[in-house]
């Protein structure tokens, strides 16, 4: 316990003395704000034309302008992770192994459990702060919105984003301790998740086991029910077993480290 | 403190350290001497645990370093070959991390890093970014990181590289003054370090010991008997079979000198004998002038060459 928080304390002090982290929450801020700012723009004119529809031939059904701008909010929060978090663990393990700093880890007396573990609570830690500041400005504008749209929505749709980061991080992890290289790793990284992504392109059409194994694996498409509010147990195990299994194999990476090293 | 035993670890066809057993005991220097590429740092990496070893087993304060290996590695403090350092930090942070990972209770903390700081003498850089240090101060936080949870076990994989020789002079009294409290490991390829700073030395070559003794034993046991110099205007033959006949020489073999004549024989006595005079006495006896006569004694270099190169020739003898 105390080694994995000793490991998590330097994780932290590492994104936050050099720019890494600071860069990185930049641009998803910027980012996420500008869309945010087209989106309600969009939306609100989308409720306008609607309500003019429903003043020429009426019965139009009420626009939730609050529920649809953060369902589609945290569709791009989630395309933005695609390319944010291969960025965010690339350096993990790939530059401690660069460096040597690997043997200084792997000859205390920490085991790889607590280094992997400690690693990935730093990068998860990160995440949050990145996701933070939108809280805020979701919780101001729910409070402010007439008619509100429920809180526990914004909940899931934050516990949807957090999974599935963690999902992505644990990944991109794993794949920062299989090189020495940040550049392989992050396109290692980029490319899973990109195909995690798109595996089930084109299987709704078909309805073989495959296809639906395939629709299962995508990473996105249990982030779908979260951005709606539904919190479905199958998806909270999807994520957790993906987020196991990818320290899992980071643990069976780093002890093949012993192994192999010449 | 430190049992090593059958030690073997090979990757894929290459042995790199080959049925390597040795004791070190506590408080004691132990010297790993050896060219580069000989096993030492396979060895080292083994004891601490970072590497597992093929076959046989080493204990570190009775603890099987495979089996008991946390327990081991919260006994060792390890220097590797290079200081593994993070250029980001700055030293004191740097070393309140190690002293975190190392288990150093929170109230000792900062007495410790101030007394690893203090040993190494780095306590004016203790704010500066690690990247920023030139590199023999690099060495010397690395070797902080070595000390500041106090192991009872230090292991230094050539600590003196990279250092100015005012430094070094400095590394090895605090290596020094390290044992007696500590049981200390270090390698090198530098031979007077070892003659210097070690109570006993081990030499190591293509992965399998060539001797373990003090360093004093070494010179003296393997110089076997007194080596002399011969200088002479003479047939180098005649020289060479004239000394020959002297009681106590053993071995004796003779080359041109300069090429005005001169001859420059080489003489091996016996353990215990001293045959100076007497080859004095033959070389003026026969009449050849004689130029020059000395002792030369046989450093700790001239071994180590010895063993290592009468090494390569047996392997090399049963290859073929």
């Amino acid at each position: 316990m105390k080694g994995m928080y000793a490991v998590y304390r330097k994780e932290m002090g590492h994104y936050f003395v050099s720019p890494v982290a600071y860069i990185i929450v930049a641009v998803f801020l910027i980012l996420t704000a500008y869309f945010f700012n087209r989106l309600l723009a969009l939306i609100i004119q989308q409720s306008f034309e609607a309500s003019l529809e429903s003043i020429q031939g009426g019965g139009a059904p009420p626009f939730d302008v609050p529920s649809l701008v953060m369902r589609n909010f945290f569709g791009i929060v989630s395309t933005l992770l695609l390319f944010l978090t291969p960025m965010l663990t690339m350096s993990v393990y790939a530059e401690e192994r660069r460096r040597g700093t690997m043997e200084l880890l792997m000859t205390s007396p920490v085991t790889d459990l607590q280094i992997v573990l400690g690693k990935f609570f730093a990068s998860f830690t990160l995440l949050v702060i990145m996701l933070f500041p939108t809280a805020l400005g979701f919780a101001y504008i729910l409070h402010h919105s007439e008619p509100s749209a429920p809180w526990r929505v914004l909940g899931s749709e934050y516990l949807g984003v957090l999974l599935l980061g963690g999902a992505l991080l644990a990944l991109g992890s794993f794949f920062s301790s299989m090189t020495e290289s940040q550049l392989i790793a992050a396109m290692l990284t980029f490319g899973a998740i990109l195909l995690l992504w798109v595996v089930d392109f084109g299987s709704q059409a078909a309805s073989t086991a495959l296809s639906s194994a395939l629709d299962y694996l995508s990473v996105f498409r249990h982030y779908d029910d979260f951005t709606r509010g539904v919190i479905d147990t199958s998806n909270l195990i999807f994520y957790l077993s993906f987020i196991v299994l990818g320290i899992f194999l980071t643990v069976r990476s780093v002890d093949s480290m012993r192994w192999r090293r010449a | 403190m430190i049992e090593v035993k059958d030690l073997t670890k090979a990757f894929g066809e290459r042995t790199a350290v080959d049925h390597v057993s040795f004791v070190v005991n506590k408080g004691e220097i132990l010297g790993f001497l050896g060219p580069n590429g000989a096993g030492k740092t396979t060895t080292m990496r083994i004891l601490t645990g970072f590497l597992p070893a093929t076959s046989g087993t080493a204990r570190v304060a009775g603890f099987d370093v495979f089996n008991d290996s946390l327990e081991v590695r919260k006994r060792i403090g390890y220097l590797p070959e290079n200081p593994p350092l993070y250029m980001d930090m700055t030293v004191s942070a740097y070393l309140e991390f190690v002293a975190r990972i190392k288990n150093v209770p929170a109230e000792n903390r900062k007495a410790r890093i101030n007394d690893a700081m203090e040993k190494t003498n780095i306590q004016d850089k203790r704010h500066e970014l690690i990247k920023r240090l030139s590199r023999g101060y690099k060495q010397r936080v690395g070797l902080a990181q070595a000390l500041v949870h106090d192991p009872e076990v230090i292991i230094l994989d050539e600590p003196t590289v990279g250092l100015d020789p005012k430094q070094i002079i400095e590394v090895r009294h605090l290596i020094k003054s390290l044992a007696g409290s500590h049981t200390i490991i270090l390698s090198t390829h530098i031979l007077p370090e070892v003659s210097m700073t070690c109570d006993r030395v081990v030499i190591i070559n293509r992965g399998r010991i060539a001797a373990i003794d003090t360093p004093a034993n070494l010179t003296t046991q393997l110089k076997g008997g007194q080596h002399v110099r011969v200088v002479a205007e003479a047939d180098q033959n005649a020289v060479c079979a004239a000394i020959r006949e002297l009681p106590g020489v053993r071995r004796v073999s003779g080359e041109p000198e300069g090429g005005n004549g001169l001859v420059a024989v080489t003489v091996e006595a016996e353990a215990g004998q001293d045959v100076r005079s007497q080859i004095a006495a033959k070389v003026v006896g026969k009449g050849w002038p004689l130029y020059e006569l000395r002792g030369v004694s046989l450093s700790l270099e001239d071994i180590f060459l010895e063993l290592t190169t009468e090494d390569s020739e047996h392997a090399s003898s049963v290859a073929n």
